[in-house]
């Protein structure tokens, strides 16, 4: 897989190709770190298909190759911050959501973009437990969706996605805490109001709708000021945690004059 | 046969228990250096020291009732159980403000505070160092016998809350962690529920 290179990049080293697949939160296949990489080799994600509906002018089940063409893919090498306080730096392979939006045609009263991941109790181990209530669901403002940063992804280096990464389509949000970046997306709905977000609302105290990464705004049960990088050693010690992760200068306009201590 | 056994633990030296002890922390050492503690090794060992601590506190909690109940004595591997339990949580406190934390003295400090499942930990550790530092013959001897139990009384309050740390730390509610605390309050329940006999046990009639 080849995507073109961007200037949405950073130039930070990547993490390892083994670091990114063996150090996963999916927990449709377990809650340990290690059990996606064990358990998601199960997941049949050929053949798939998104469906996408709601407010759009064009819905319908669309495959990942519709979503995705090879000639329209981009690498994007960003920062992923996870809200438990350890960060790696990855590099994606994917189209900008906007492109599949405007490939869809959005309605003008479409205000949110829902999205839905895969409930395939054959196939995932973690869904036999009710641990979060699936299906796995998160959603994004319009404003952000269509952002340039944000992407849905198929590859990742050059290889098509691992399952245990959320093949064969997930999204990619850089400035948020990594659990928005839902993965195996199966459907996509344009709202007109502010769709459920998982775990918002199983711990609304803990995780809100916009959870940007702020390490001003603390996470109730630890703090967000810094972050242990993965692949840093066993003295590699702590870095700071940058402002919507270090995309201030993009995204920060998105959220002018809202109070970011109340939408966290 | 509970005599028996009895007679065999008291032939047993209690440094045997305490080179058992220390076969967790070397197979953790071998892991780390051999690079076999995956992806996050920090968080491996952080949490390996942890689990084996609270192992080692559920064990020496189960002393008693395993005495009262089957009449079998650990007693006397009662301090070193507590001891090696204790020398996991120092390093599993060591390694989290070194490795984990990165000596960040100003947040370490300010996350203690504010969160409960790290306010539970350390208060628990505090109570633990009390108990370790007075699990000598001497402390005893100076405290008296009723003000030193009176002290390691603590340990009811210590072991649960060292569950809490673990459970608290978590995202979702965890099964191994929540199944430790209902372990720990079982047998603090039958140190309440089987009594200590008041009188010797008279010797079983032949």
């Amino acid at each position: 897989l080849q995507g073109k290179p961007s200037p949405y990049s950073t130039d930070a080293d990547a993490n390892t190709l083994e670091e990114i697949t063996n150090y996963n939160n999916f927990y449709e296949f377990g809650t340990g770190k290690e059990d996606p990489a064990r358990h998601a080799g199960q997941m049949t994600v050929d053949p798939w298909s998104v469906e996408i509906g709601g407010l759009v002018e064009r819905p319908g089940n669309y495959g990942v190759e519709d979503l995705a063409p090879d000639n329209a893919l981009e690498e994007r090498i960003y920062r992923l911050r996870c809200v438990e306080a350890w960060s790696m730096v990855i590099p994606w392979i994917g189209v900008p959501l906007a492109s599949v939006l405007n490939k869809v045609g959005v309605q003008p009263g479409a205000k949110y973009v829902a999205f839905q991941t895969a409930l395939l109790p054959d196939q995932m181990p973690g869904v036999r437990y009710p641990i979060l209530d699936w299906p796995y669901r998160e959603g994004l403002r319009i404003d952000e969706a269509m952002h340039p940063l944000t992407i849905l992804a198929t590859g990742l280096y050059s290889d098509p996605l691992p399952n245990q990464n959320g093949a064969p389509i997930r999204l990619v949000v850089p400035w948020k805490y990594g659990f928005k970046s839902i993965k195996s997306i199966v459907k996509i709905t344009l709202t007109s109001e502010q769709p459920v977000a998982t775990w918002k609302s199983m711990q609304p105290g803990e995780y809100g709708f916009y959870a940007n990464v702020n390490p001003e705004v603390d996470h109730p049960r630890w703090s967000q000021a810094t972050e242990r990088r993965i692949g840093a050693g066993l003295f590699g010690g702590r870095q700071e945690t940058l402002m919507f992760n270090g995309y201030a200068d993009q995204v920060a306009s998105l959220y002018q004059g809202m109070d970011l201590t109340k939408n966290y | 046969m509970t005599r028996t056994l009895n007679d065999v633990l008291r032939r047993c030296p209690v440094w045997m228990l305490w080179l058992g002890g220390m076969v967790p922390l070397a197979l953790l050492t071998w892991d780390t250096l051999a690079g076999g503690l995956g992806i996050d090794p920090i968080r491996e060992i952080e949490h390996r020291l942890g689990r084996t601590a609270l192992y080692f506190l559920i064990a020496s909690l189960a002393v008693t009732p395993l005495l009262r109940i089957t009449g079998i004595s650990l007693m006397r591997f009662r301090r070193a159980l507590g001891l090696i339990c204790f020398t996991y949580a120092g390093l599993h406190v060591l390694s989290w403000l070194s490795m984990d934390m990165g000596f960040l003295w100003g947040q370490m400090a300010r996350d203690i505070v504010k969160r409960p499942y790290l306010l539970f930990g350390m208060l628990a550790f505090v109570m633990l160092t009390a108990l370790a530092i007075t699990s000598n013959n001497l402390s005893i001897r100076r405290m008296g016998a009723l003000g030193w139990r009176r002290l390691h009384k603590l340990v009811y309050v210590a072991a649960p809350l060292v569950a809490m740390h673990w459970i608290w730390a978590l995202k979702t509610f965890p099964v191994t962690p929540g199944f430790w605390l209902l372990v720990i309050l079982a047998l603090l329940g039958l140190r309440v529920a089987v009594p200590r006999p008041l009188r010797r046990a008279k010797p079983a009639r032949v």
